[in-house]
């Protein structure tokens, strides 16, 4: 428990190094996000433009 | 007449630059690259945060490292990209480079401003100040602006030919600042340190630093292969869409809820915006 402890303090840097790992996280998590589903969306939206009643389906 | 070497190489990439094509090559390389990134970038967290030891002089503050010189690394690369991307949309005029340029840029910013903010968190600590208006800070910064400008023209105009052939063009002018950035811990007498990664002698750091350094940055490279693809295949899936809605028949009623791979669903007989 105290190791874990001790690794969270990070040698009494934690207040600088966890805020660094978790805004890069959020930055470039937050764009893999809003690119996937963005990507999702755009894909659905060409799909029902292109699907006709005939067309056959996959 | 026997084809030359660079005659060749304009058909290849002409042959794989077709939309089309880039759809399928890109929809099957997708998951491979995304898992590869994650992957990659998970070795490379537990490395930076529970295995690189401490630095004999930064302490634990090291680890931020591994993320700002990776990142850093990439928003030089990724606006490098962006300029040779403009640069070939606005020779060749062809609709890939365009889309390329426009895909890239908004992940070379968020690299950016992923660098300025961790090297502000190191420097507070390091050197007892947030920010410093020194030559190496300072011209990242620019190319912060450079990202931000080139996008907010690219979407400024009405009519998107004109949007874009302004952001390439500034995309062209603004690669002056690369060479200021990476030679400006040279120029100038910079609290920046120099360069102790990518010089003529050689790394200048322990292996035992610069390994989980290198994992991080094949991590961020994968990352931004991944995003690339995903945004310009959304950029194209859009730009189809539109032209549709303008130019094609009216929508016929949905019949059945379409998903993700609704854009693969269309089959390859269909005659639409090749």
């Amino acid at each position: 428990m105290d190791q874990v402890a001790g690794w969270l303090m990070m040698g009494g840097y934690g207040g600088f190094v966890w805020p660094a790992y978790g805004l890069a996280a959020a930055v470039l998590g937050g764009l893999a996000f809003q690119s996937w589903r963005r990507h999702r969306r755009s894909g659905a939206a060409l799909a029902r433009l292109q699907t006709p009643a005939d067309m056959p389906r996959q | 007449m026997r084809q030359s070497t660079v005659e060749k190489g304009a058909a290849m990439l002409t042959r794989f630059a077709n939309p089309a094509r880039f759809m399928r090559l890109s929809g099957a390389t997708l998951p491979w690259l995304g898992g590869a990134a994650a992957g990659v970038l998970a070795l490379g967290l537990v490395w930076s945060l529970a295995i690189a030891p401490p630095d004999y002089q930064q302490g634990e503050t090291v680890r931020i490292m591994f993320i700002h010189v990776p990142a850093a690394w990439m928003a030089l690369s990724v606006y490098l990209f962006v300029a040779v991307a403009s640069a070939v949309a606005l020779v060749s005029r062809h609709p890939l480079a365009e889309i390329a340029a426009q895909a890239a840029a908004p992940v070379g910013a968020a690299f950016t401003l992923v660098c300025l903010a961790t090297g502000s968190l190191w420097g507070r600590p390091m050197w007892g100040a947030w920010w410093v208006w020194d030559a190496r800070l300072t011209s990242v910064l620019v190319l912060l602006f450079l990202y931000v400008g080139y996008i907010a023209l690219v979407n400024a105009f009405d009519d998107r030919s004109r949007g874009a052939r302004a952001g390439s063009l500034l995309a062209l002018v603004g690669i002056v600042n690369l060479p200021i950035i990476k030679f400006s811990v040279d120029w100038w007498n910079t609290l920046h340190q120099p360069a102790s990664v990518v010089r003529l002698s050689g790394p200048s750091i322990a292996l035992s630093l610069l390994m989980p350094l290198l994992v991080m940055a094949v991590g961020f490279g994968l990352l931004f292969g991944w995003l690339l693809l995903l945004r310009m295949r959304t950029l194209l899936n859009e730009r189809k869409a539109e032209a549709l809605r303008l130019h094609g028949q009216p929508a016929p009623p949905r019949h059945r809820p379409t998903g993700e791979r609704g854009d693969a669903a269309m089959p390859a007989a269909r005659p639409v915006l090749r």
